[in-house]
């Protein structure tokens, strides 16, 4: 008797991560500036709870993300990880199960088909997975690297479906494919990058006297922000 | 000079052809949360999105990867970025890696299947998942699984089928999720992954034996043949699961001490999906889920989520039954876990099990009233509708008081909920009438503003079938009231039962508590500070006025008073109020005589018996049967049935039942019997079944107390109709319309007999679709004189608000020449006039 909908729907999760302590450490980005209490870094994987509530609009799915932080963001630290679904969400069949480190919030919204308390777990393996990736993470290197948070759940999660829990295999996986990118940007890139640098550079003149290579090789990695 | 202009030609050609290269994904970020209000943000947003726009328009490949990643990120924030969509179908095109994986990870942000656009990667991905590199592989078949629509799925099968065999195993786990997406969309390409099943539990591989896992349980939750199939693999799903718990510590794959528990819960929820209905499966796996059971360490998380795995799935197969006792032993230790996510999920599942299992969940009853005293509103719900699924006529009393004491002290959103559960479990085991009354007092004392809407009539109900208890209750309700009636349900409650049973208080004969000393004016007092409290919403200042009204039958001394207060109400700017009163006072002043009749006190009406809550929800579907069952007023002859009879001949539904009037009655009971038959027809016309008929729909009222002197002065306009003629019988209708009210016809049966004998026992029944409403007065006679000398009169008033066009049922009974007759016939030839 369930609309086709529900079928579709089965097994799929989103992961929100919330961040949006009001009282985030000193420096709290958007937040402290104005903007309190609105998610800060969200992100959202194969947002497939294909029920077509759901599936409606980009305005639909951001108002998922507002009303979620609200709802889990008041709750008290000393109870339940567990939220029972509302109609925004796709019914009573599918629940938010949440854990919360430091300012961020891992939300993910799962359905009957998923033990609550393996998405618990479930969640640990993806946050300390990340810590590895990121050496430590922080806040800001979720927000700075929503791409890599991003391919990092690719080889979690696939579909709405757990793919992979093995944090080593999973780190593996990840650290080789960062390589690949890397060479090709090493062989491939080094002209264009040579080029960007050359006009970021802002001289008044041409650049007679440069030597691209030298600074293809100079080009550093990527900062860190921490 | 020379070399300086060319230099700047130069660089003027060089800025006029190509942009400046667009700011990476970083600097991005870091500029937008330099942003201090949201209008600048925005600002920045369009300022960036605008360069990116034109970089797409100038088919930008060095940088287009950069700047779909901005967008991906600006995506995030929640701002628009479909434009983007058909350049992340060029990056998948690209040779570059670095530019697939932004394309794919673009297509599954920005694409679904309801943009024709996708259907354009098909090739693409077909292409990448042939690609001689893992990697690219591995990103074509995660967004084929996660945003492939059917024809994709159609045209792609075949790759991923291909994949799912191959030796490497990060393709095989992706493949095998992949396969789950593509049976989901099209479940008929099922049959295409069965012989490619057959090898996947032989993997070493956990994420491939994990995926297979996924894909086995999708497999056999869509198929009853492939259920049916797979079930030979039990021994096998066994023996891994025997593995992972009796191999010692692994590095791969533990996480708290327990190797592998994600793969165990999958394994588990497969046995449950496979030994469902199934007396060989499930006892293949008896002895392994003991173990589970008994051998789990549970000071983590994760050995209690296994744990929960392994109860829901003895729970769900055929196991033994000292096993399911385990089970329910266990989630009684996990409500007294300190872990609150472990006290949700057992009372999640108690709740599951409830039906089945009732008494080994009974034995943990004092445990799960424990945690109606959790901080935690999730677990405090829970908790609520275990309980009350536990409550049964031995434990009631018990039961009832914590329930009543968590009514107390919950949270506001919980009242509704738990005073409706109350009072179904209240009808249901109530020990006594006493203890009903007082359990159902006490719920409308402490939240009396959250019960719902039926909850008053349906107490009303109770209470004036409960006849020996008609003085406490009256009693404790106005104890109740007396210095507080701000809640609106236990005033309306306390204001009808005074009305009713005011002298029953007066008097003071309440026999199970110590009566109290009241006087008439203390009791109007009370009524008319409800009047006036502007806590009072409208619908309790109805019931107030009408409770003094009535009281102007049973008190003696204070008649006076009461006339006055309704007199002054008849001027309220509360037009339901003003219509009460001046209908009131009509009664005092100019059908005096009928008063004590009209107000006598209201019959006890038996109620269907309720017995789930599904019934009391149907409200509508219950009035029906409450109209149906109630007794037919005293003095009728005309057993009640016989009018059921006739509403089942005409399919019951639509129809408007008419319990007809008994000839021959004693003028005094005619007014109560008025009032009775307007009782029932307001019933039908009210979405509840209010026993105070008054309340439901005074027009009608109105109607029947004012309009009988002003029948027969309107013009004869309206041409006569003969309704009947068969055996002699001749059934003529004559019209008259009402002229105070416009949608009331009046019609006047006039039955004459041709035969040379008498008809005895006459009885004349009519019957009208829903949007009319009939009210049949008493017949002149019983009996029509035979050779057409004389007849018999009854009136019918049709009320007819939307003037649709005349329809009746008639149904005619009489004993003619010592036989018993009965005919149905239909009228539909009334004339335009007489409903237009």
């Amino acid at each position: 008797p369930c609309a086709s909908g529900f079928q579709e729907s089965r097994g799929c999760f989103t992961g929100i991560c919330c961040s949006g302590a009001p009282k985030a450490q000193g420096e709290g980005g958007i937040l402290s500036r104005g903007r309190l209490g609105t998610p800060s870094c969200v992100w959202k994987r194969c947002s497939r709870l294909c029920s077509p509530a759901v599936q409606q609009s980009e305005d639909t799915q951001q108002q998922i993300i507002r009303e979620t932080f609200h709802l889990v963001s008041k709750r008290d630290e000393n109870v339940c990880n567990f939220l029972e679904g509302g109609l925004l969400i796709g019914g009573s069949d599918n629940k938010l199960i949440y854990r919360h480190y430091a300012t961020l919030y891992f939300v993910f919204c799962v359905d009957s088909s998923e033990s609550e308390l393996g998405i618990l777990d479930l969640i640990q393996v993806f946050v300390e997975t990340l810590d590895k990736c990121f050496e430590n993470v922080c806040e800001l290197d979720l927000i700075f690297h929503v791409d890599k948070v991003h391919n990092i759940l690719a080889e979690m999660v696939m579909g709405g479906m757990v793919l992979e829990t093995n944090m080593n295999e999973i780190v593996t996986q990840i650290d080789a494919q960062n390589k690949l990118e890397k060479s090709e940007a090493g062989l491939a890139g080094a002209p264009a990058r040579a080029v960007s640098a050359v006009k970021n550079m802002n001289l008044p003149e041409i650049p007679r006297n440069i030597n691209i290579g030298d600074i293809s090789i100079k080009v550093p990695n990527l900062p860190t922000f921490k | 000079m020379k070399p300086l202009e060319t230099a700047e030609v130069l660089q003027t050609s060089f800025f006029s052809q190509r942009m400046p290269a667009p700011i990476r994904l970083r600097e991005l970020i870091r500029t937008i949360r330099t942003a201090r209000t949201q209008a600048e943000e925005r600002e920045m947003i369009q300022k960036e999105c605008a360069a990116i726009r034109s970089s797409f328009r100038e088919e930008d490949n060095t940088y287009r990867c950069r700047n779909v990643a901005k967008l991906l990120y600006m995506h995030m924030l929640g701002y628009p970025a479909h434009f983007g969509q058909l350049e992340c179908l060029k990056l998948i095109a690209s040779q570059k890696f670095t530019d697939k994986r932004i394309g794919y990870l673009g297509a599954m942000l920005l694409l679904d299947e309801r943009q024709d656009v996708h259907l354009l990667m098909t090739n693409c991905i077909k292409n990448d998942l042939n690609h001689s590199t893992q990697y690219v592989q591995g990103l074509a078949l995660c967004t084929l699984g996660c945003m492939g629509s059917s024809e994709m799925c159609r045209d792609l099968a075949g790759e991923v089928e291909k994949l799912l065999k191959t030796s490497n195993s990060y393709l095989r786990k992706k493949a095998a999720l992949c396969a789950v997406h593509v049976i989901r969309k099209v479940p008929e390409l099922m049959e295409m992954f069965l012989p490619a099943t057959k090898n996947l539990l032989n993997e070493k591989n956990h994420g491939v034996l994990h995926t297979s896992v996924v894909l086995l349980t999708e497999m056999c939750e869509r198929s009853p043949d492939m259920l049916a199939h797979f079930r030979k693999l039990v021994p096998q799903l066994v023996r891994i699961l025997k593995n992972l718990i009796m191999s010692g510590y692994s590095p791969e794959h533990d996480v708290s001490g327990i190797s592998d528990p994600f793969l165990q819960v999958r394994i588990l929820r497969l046995l449950r999906i496979l030994g469902r209905n199934d007396d060989d499966s499930s006892e293949a796996m008896n002895d392994i889920l003991a173990q589970v059971a008994t051998n789990t360490e549970t000071s983590k998380n994760v050995g209690n989520a296994i744990l929960y795995e392994t109860v829901l799935t003895i729970m769900d197969i055929k196991s033994e039954s000292g096993l399911r006792v385990l089970a329910i032993n266990i989630l009684g230790r996990f409500l007294l876990n300190n872990d609150k996510n472990i006290r949700y999920v057992a009372l999640t599942s108690l709740l599951k099990t409830v039906q089945t299992d009732h008494n080994a969940v009974q034995r943990h009853r004092s445990t799960i009233v424990d945690c109606l005293k959790d901080l935690d509103v999730s677990i405090k719900r829970r908790a609520m509708e275990l309980s009350f699924a536990l409550v049964n006529g031995n434990n009631v009393r018990g039961m009832m008081k914590e329930l009543l004491y968590f009514l107390d002290s919950c949270e506001p959103e919980f009242k509704a909920d738990c005073a409706s559960g109350i009072f179904l479990a209240a009808e249901k085991y109530a020990p006594s009438k006493r203890w009903h009354i007082d359990t159902i007092m006490r719920v409308l004392t402490t939240a009396g503003s959250y019960v719902r809407d039926d909850a008053v009539p349906n107490l009303i109900q109770l209470i004036t079938n409960s006849v020996e208890m008609h003085a406490y209750t009256v009693q404790r309700l106005y104890k109740a009231i007396l210095g507080d009636y701000s809640q609106q349900p236990l005033v309306q409650v306390a204001s009808w039962c005074i009305g009713e049973y005011g002298d029953l208080l007066v008097s003071g004969q309440c026999e199970e508590e110590e009566p109290i000393q009241v006087t008439e004016d203390e009791v109007l007092d009370i009524l008319e500070s409800v009047l006036i409290s502007n806590m009072s919403a409208s619908v309790t200042r109805g019931y107030a006025l009408t409770a003094i009204m009535k009281l102007s039958t049973r008190f003696t001394c204070t008649v006076n008073r009461i006339k006055k207060v309704v007199s002054i109400y008849g001027s309220s700017i509360d037009v339901e109020l003003q219509q009460r009163a001046v209908e009131y006072n009509a009664l005092f002043k100019k059908y005096d005589h009928m008063r004590p009749a009209l107000l006598e006190r209201m019959p006890v009406m038996e109620k269907v018996t309720t017995n789930g809550p599904a019934e009391i929800v149907q409200t509508n579907g219950e009035t029906e049967t409450a109209v149906l069952e109630t007794k037919p007023p005293p003095s009728g002859v005309q057993p009640a049935n016989q009018a059921n009879d006739l509403l089942d001949l005409l399919g019951g539904s639509d129809i408007t039942p008419v319990i007809p009037t008994a000839p021959t009655t004693k003028p005094a009971a005619a007014g109560g019997e008025l009032l009775d038959l307007l009782g029932d027809l307001n019933l039908t016309g009210s979405p509840v079944s209010a026993p105070a008929p008054q309340i439901a729909q005074p027009p009608f009222l109105l109607d029947g107390l004012t309009t009988q002197p002003l029948f027969n002065d309107i013009a004869a306009g309206i041409p006569s109709i003969t309704a009947y003629n068969k055996n002699g019988l001749k059934i003529d209708f004559t019209f008259e319309r009402s002229n105070t009210n416009p949608s009331v016809t009046v019609i006047t049966i006039q039955a004459s007999n041709s035969t040379e004998l008498d008809m005895t026992d006459f009885v004349f029944q009519a019957a009208v679709p829903k949007t009319f409403q009939l009210q049949l007065l008493s017949p002149s006679s019983s009996v029509i004189p035979a050779f057409n000398s004389g007849t018999i009169t009854q009136v019918i008033k049709v009320l007819n608000p939307q003037k649709q066009q005349l329809r009746m049922r008639i149904k005619l009974t009489y004993n003619h020449k010592g036989s018993a007759m009965q005919d149905l016939a239909e009228v539909n030839n009334f004339p335009p006039q007489s409903w237009q």
